[in-house]
């Protein structure tokens, strides 16, 4: 069961990833994490200082981190692989379909700082395609949590599973959503606010938004609920037809492309069920990503509460 | 090696160039040539080095193999059912819809394949984590890692040789098998790998160059590489692409031939031969 929290700050995202890790490996020393050079970003160097013998330095070898990863699962290692979201995707997606996926073997991605959440490494390391592409792969679960509860969480919920496995996360923290203690279910999206007249479908960092844009707009005297879908697959389906049945609009909200992505994944439930309810997505469309500050580049691609106001408003009218 | 010893690792050869042969005309296509290129390794691994058991699979202290060049699964599926892994008679399904043996090895069908491998390059890295963990096991077991030299082209190979000589990962022996030939041509002809042994040696491994047709010098070379301590092993073999089937030598579709009335003619004469050569000596 999950809780809202008050708003807050969130605690940065790599190091509820490094604690959470430290904290599981204490009773598993089967857990292993892997680096391919970028320990001092994510903090998984910490782990090195505190468990030398469950940490493992590959080098800036993307590729190959993925199928050590493979190699030490099939010895019933439960690795968890750290880079930056479109390396941990796009750069090794053969690797992670074949010798993860297709070879039925345990790996944990946590690909860091998708989309906008870039910032200053610019487009070259910007990822707006992640979640198209590991959606794409059979039997994978891909995840986009949305604060360090809900990540701390699944980060937890994977060492118990078999399969790929997909975590998208910022670095930094994102503002705080669910109260501690708060549990989910993979494959279960969560409505965090009721509401009559809109369905409003995000999930990952932009959920605050998401939730901020439907307060607004309460005022305003539109109804609007909110979906944290923070399952991209497998994908609530059932959710979507239940809370869209009714409604005069859905909106999804995304820090990702909208082809392959949150859109995508809802807009084929809509189609699949015939339900003939206007759809608005929200995100990149069909653009690269580029450099600047977080709020510049949620500004450049329309990642903004304002934004989802006025598309709301204006479907509306 | 005495007398006896060498003439089962070269019987062995001969059954299971025989076996992959008859498998592989009996499909009408395949991967011949570097099939035949490794079955000299094969029969070496499988009769003299590898500790496994046939009955269980999945022991769990048994030794691994990561076909990396994974084309060549033809020769391992004849090898698996020689020594027991399962009916040879499954062979005649290769490829078939539904098959335990697909073209490229497949460690979720096939009892005895440890590793799925056909992707070029992936598998130094799945013997790479594999190694790693017997290292962190504190295990004396072995991956054999049997990679093509055209598969050199793939630079994860190179990623995954760097991790493997930075740790002195030698509870991986890594076998580079030197046909000379990929697809399209030599490897002279389409990315030439100068001195692929000097590379090894610059990469930081303990280097062993071996006749690959030759039982004995094959042996020899493993017992070599598992006597390394303090380094990485490479054993670089050196073989002729579709090895042991002459008509083929110098033909330039030897990695994936037709099959016709020549070519079976070939094939039959050299199973002929070699079945001759194991029944002279007392059968199998």
């Amino acid at each position: 069961m999950w809780k809202l929290a008050p708003a807050g700050t969130g605690k940065e995202l790599r190091a509820v990833f490094v604690e959470t890790l430290q904290e599981i490996m204490k009773d598993n020393k089967k857990v292993v994490a892997l680096e391919a050079d970028l320990g001092g970003a994510s903090g998984f160097t910490k782990i090195q200082k505190t468990n030398p013998d469950q940490f493992v330095q590959v080098g800036i070898a993307e590729a190959n981190m993925v199928g050590i990863a493979a190699g030490m699962s099939m010895r019933g290692y439960i690795p968890y692989i750290h880079t930056f979201a479109p390396f941990a995707t796009r750069r090794v997606l053969d690797q992670v379909f074949l010798e993860g996926a297709y070879a039925k073997n345990t790996i944990n991605i946590y690909g860091s700082d998708p989309g906008v959440c870039v910032a200053a490494n610019g487009g070259t390391h910007n990822s707006f395609e992640d979640i198209a592409l590991m959606r794409s792969i059979p039997e994978t679960l891909v995840v986009a949590p949305a604060d360090e509860v809900q990540l701390a969480w699944t980060i937890r919920e994977c060492a118990k599973l078999t399969g790929v496995h997909y975590i998208r996360a910022n670095r930094k923290g994102n503002p705080t959503m669910y109260a501690e203690g708060s549990t989910f279910e993979f494959g279960k999206g969560n409505v965090i606010r009721e509401g009559s007249d809109v369905l409003l479908v995000s999930m990952g960092e932009m959920l605050s938004k998401a939730y901020n844009a439907a307060e607004k707009l309460a005022a305003c005297g539109i109804s609007v609920e909110v979906v944290d879908m923070f399952t991209l697959k497998p994908f609530d389906a059932e959710l979507i037809r239940s809370e869209a049945a009714g409604k005069k609009l859905v909106v999804t909200f995304e820090n990702h492309n909208v082809i392959g992505g949150l859109g995508s994944c809802v807009a084929e439930v809509l189609a699949d069920e015939g339900a003939g309810i206007p759809l608005k997505r929200i995100g990149a469309n069909d653009v690269f990503g580029q450099v600047g500050t977080y709020d510049y580049l949620c500004q450049a691609f329309g990642l903004t509460e304002e934004h989802i106001i006025d598309t709301i408003k204006d479907a509306l009218k | 090696m005495d007398k006896a010893e060498l003439l089962k690792l070269k019987k062995g050869s001969a059954a299971i160039r025989i076996q992959t042969l008859k498998m592989l005309k009996w499909r009408r296509y395949g991967h011949l040539g570097g099939a035949m290129s490794i079955v000299e390794l094969m029969s070496v691994l499988y009769n003299k080095h590898l500790n496994y058991d046939p009955k269980n699979p999945q022991w769990e202290d048994r030794d691994y193999v990561v076909l990396s060049k994974g084309h060549a699964g033809p020769a391992w599926y004849s090898t698996l059912a020689l020594h027991g892994f399962f009916d040879p008679e499954m062979l005649y399904t290769l490829n078939e819809g539904g098959t335990k043996l697909p073209s490229h090895p497949d460690r979720t069908k096939t009892p005895g394949v440890d590793a799925t491998t056909g992707s070029l390059g992936q598998g130094t890295s799945v013997a790479a984590g594999i190694g790693y963990a017997f290292r962190l096991n504190k295990s004396s077991q072995k991956v054999y890692l049997i990679v093509g030299d055209g598969e050199l082209n793939e630079g994860q190979c190179w990623e995954a040789f760097q991790f493997i000589a930075h740790n002195k990962l030698n509870e991986v022996i890594v076998i580079i098998d030197n046909n000379k030939k990929q697809l399209d041509g030599t490897l002279e002809e389409i990315i030439n790998p100068f001195d692929i042994a000097a590379k090894m040696e610059a990469f930081g491994f303990h280097t062993i160059r071996a006749n690959g047709q030759d039982e004995e010098a094959l042996s020899d070379a493993i017992d070599e590489a598992k006597a390394v301590k303090d380094s990485a092993v490479c054993i670089v073999m050196d073989t002729i692409k579709a090895q042991g089937v002459p008509y083929y030598y110098d033909r330039s579709d030897s990695h994936s031939p037709k099959f016709g009335p020549e070519s079976d003619a070939a094939i039959d004469s050299v199973i002929a031969e070699l079945q001759a050569f194991i029944d002279e000596n007392g059968g199998m």
